[in-house]
């Protein structure tokens, strides 16, 4: 049974997909426990490839059991193969316990924004999430092709189902992340061109066989990781990623925020580290430059924009936006150290972005404001959704226990290592921007009380006594206060995550280092 | 001036596929009408599977499909055995090129029926197809 779980990650949230479009037509209430039930089994599944990753290594899952047979250039795969690392394995854990709680979550938002269309809405998800765990296993890369355009389809529907902004987003999201995808597409050409295979790990074997200096590898390498930015929205390609998320609805932004643009990074650190090779990338290139620096303004022009914006969603958006550059520089810098924090990074940034999503949520439903001044005078209102909050905005400042505190570390320390002095500034000066982001709402959030309708405060009783009730259009304190447990819950337990992560930086750290020695980068460390 | 010639008449699939690459990509970025911009990605698309395809393709290959008895071998032919001859793997095309464009064309499909359901209920909601107006509409709704 335990060699089956790899699959299972997949399979389940499939099956739940097709048993929906089966059934949840006609029983609705079924609907909800399918997605539940699958996206659990499908999480256990990948909790217990992990624990298996860690007991003895690398696993492999030859689809359809079509082992590897004996050639005279040697073992040669010749069916789609899975294989979990740890690394992947810590990813497929976070995007199965992302889609599960936020199915959770989700349930009442799901039946007040698109009313008519929830068993449509869960079969998208289902298999949002299946394309995700999919793209993050295979050992593939046509199948990874396959896996991407299968999340960037159901997608595209998901946010379309959105407002009317929405589906004007989507379409433009649709136009580049098919140019994205088609790049990646030739790349993947080029590769089976020069090896015969499109096994990552084959590739990568008959690449170390074949002279460095080749043209068509190095275009293949610069089509796939231009075909991979499109998709993780990396700064200038960044343009379908704040309204395709700002507008979708809020189910869809909470599972697609934390998750797409973080498993498309991981992605690349896959093609990067398994299929082109460390010594390729970093040592016959020498592109670290070049790219670092590219990362350098995606971090400053993200963290400004994100500063520049009054919509909660917008500003949320290019805060990703900013991550994204956190992430592709570090796994650029060349050391080990970097390439744990982005890789640890994916993790901590899944779950804050995630926590992030769900507050936004549940104050947007909550208060019916997307703005800024939304926050004012919220801890007293909103104490457990605000303490999430909080939790969530120490996180991106970056201060400890929290997990954002770990991830800067590695990187400023990966910075460092390597000389890009840049890159270090550019953390910084972001970790400065996201202080000023978060404290702003976290002061407004405690001491703005009463001046939400520009009223002069005298007294502390006159403010007290004024300020609840009149934020809200007379809508009474306890009825902001009841969000339901479904979605407060979800919510707590990603902030308890971030603490988590943090607290136990050094084994996952630990883990992340181990595997990456494995894959020959351990120089620099 | 003859060895451009050759060079060019030498790749002259991969000419054939960047040109209508770039042809599919200009239309998806610089097109105002949004049915343009898809019919663009079908061609980028097709400009990519015709790669593919091309590349599989070998010079007086036959079609990789063999008889009951023949077996497939990658280096000299076995002429001893002429109950089971060889088949050397440079007499046939590469028939995997051509069966990932399988998915890869059910992919443009599909995509290309999402985008165009998307395009439909960008109509409803606008009342046009033109990105210029949309855009328009767009700041009108976003002033008031």
């Amino acid at each position: 049974m335990t060699e089956q779980f790899p699959i299972l990650i997949i399979i389940a949230p499939l099956f739940g997909a097709i048993l929906i479009a089966l059934l949840g037509f006609r029983h609705q209430s079924l609907c909800l426990p399918t997605v539940l039930g699958s996206l659990a089994i499908s999480c256990a599944a990948a909790v217990g490839t992990f624990l298996k990753v860690l007991e003895q290594g690398t696993v492999l899952y030859n689809l359809s059991g079509w082992e590897r047979v004996t050639t005279p250039r040697g073992l040669f795969s010749v069916s789609i193969e899975y294989r979990v690392d740890a690394i992947s394995g810590l990813v497929l854990v976070a995007i199965a316990a992302v889609g599960l709680l936020n199915a959770i979550y989700s349930k009442v938002h799901v039946v007040t924004e698109t009313p008519n269309k929830v068993p449509h809405y869960y079969i998208l998800y289902l298999l949002l999430v299946a394309g995700l765990a999919g793209m993050t296993i295979t050992n593939d890369a046509f199948n990874l092709y396959v896996l991407i355009e299968i999340s960037s389809l159901s997608s595209y529907a998901l946010i379309a189902i959105g407002s009317r902004r929405a589906v004007l987003a989507s379409f433009n999201y649709l136009i580049m992340g098919t140019i994205g995808a088609s790049f990646y597409l030739l790349g993947v050409g080029y590769l089976y061109i020069k090896t015969g295979t499109l096994n990552m790990t084959d590739i990568h074997a008959a690449l170390v066989t074949l002279p460095k200096d080749s043209p068509s590898i190095q275009v293949a390498l610069i089509l796939i990781l231009i075909g991979l930015w499109i998709k993780m929205a990396f700064f200038p390609l960044h343009g379908w990623l704040p309204n395709a998320y700002a507008y979708s609805p809020t189910a869809t932004s909470t599972l697609m925020g934390p998750l797409v643009t973080k498993v498309m990074i991981y992605v690349m650190i896959r093609m990067m580290l398994s299929l082109f090779g460390a010594e390729y990338v970093f040592d016959h290139l020498q592109w670290t430059n070049i790219i670092v620096g590219l990362s350098v303004i995606a971090i400053v022009a993200g963290s400004l924009f994100a500063l520049s914006r009054s919509d909660l969603r917008k500003m949320l958006t290019y805060l990703i936006v900013a991550e994204v550059g956190y992430m592709v520089g570090g796994a650029w810098l060349a050391n080990s150290i970097g390439m744990t924090g982005a890789i640890y990074h994916i993790l901590s940034d899944a779950m804050m972005t995630f926590t992030l999503f769900m507050v936004v949520g549940i104050i947007i439903t909550r208060t019916g404001k997307t703005e800024l001044t939304a926050f004012q005078g919220l801890f007293r209102k909103m104490p457990i959704t605000m303490t999430g909050f909080t939790i969530a905005a120490l996180s991106m400042i970056g201060l400890p226990p929290t997990c954002g505190f770990f991830s800067k570390y590695y990187l400023v320390r990966g910075g460092i290592e390597a000389g890009q002095w840049a890159y270090v500034g550019a953390l910084l000066f972001s970790s400065l921007i996201n202080a000023v982001i978060f404290f702003r709402l976290i002061e407004m959030a405690y001491f703005h009380g009463g001046k939400a309708y520009g009223e002069e405060i005298t007294d502390k009783d006159h403010e007290h006594h004024h300020s609840r009730g009149r934020d809200l259009d007379a809508q009474p304190d306890e009825t902001l206060e009841q969000v339901p447990w479904s979605m407060l819950a979800p919510m707590l337990m990603a902030a308890a995550s971030l603490l988590a992560i943090g607290i136990f930086n050094r084994p996952i750290a630990g883990w992340i280092n181990a595997a990456l020695e494995t894959l020959n980068l351990a120089q620099g460390g | 001036m003859d060895v451009f010639l050759d060079f060019l008449i030498a790749k002259f699939n991969y000419w054939i596929y960047v040109i209508l690459m770039m042809i599919g990509l200009f239309a998806m970025i610089a097109k105002n009408n949004l049915i343009k911009k898809l019919v663009g990605m079908c061609i980028f698309q097709t400009a990519i599977i015709l790669f593919y395809v091309s590349i599989g393709v070998k010079e007086d290959a036959r079609i990789p499909i063999l008889t009951g008895h023949e077996v497939p071998h990658g280096g000299h032919y076995h002429t001893e055995d002429h109950e089971r001859p060889y088949i050397d793997a440079k007499t046939v095309t590469n028939p995997i090129p051509h069966v990932l464009m399988l998915t890869a064309i059910v992919v443009g499909v599909s995509t290309l029926g999402v985008a165009l359901a998307i395009a439909q209920k960008v109509h409803l909601h606008y009342d046009s197809l033109e990105e210029d107006e949309i855009l328009a509409k767009v700041q009108l709704g976003n002033n008031d």
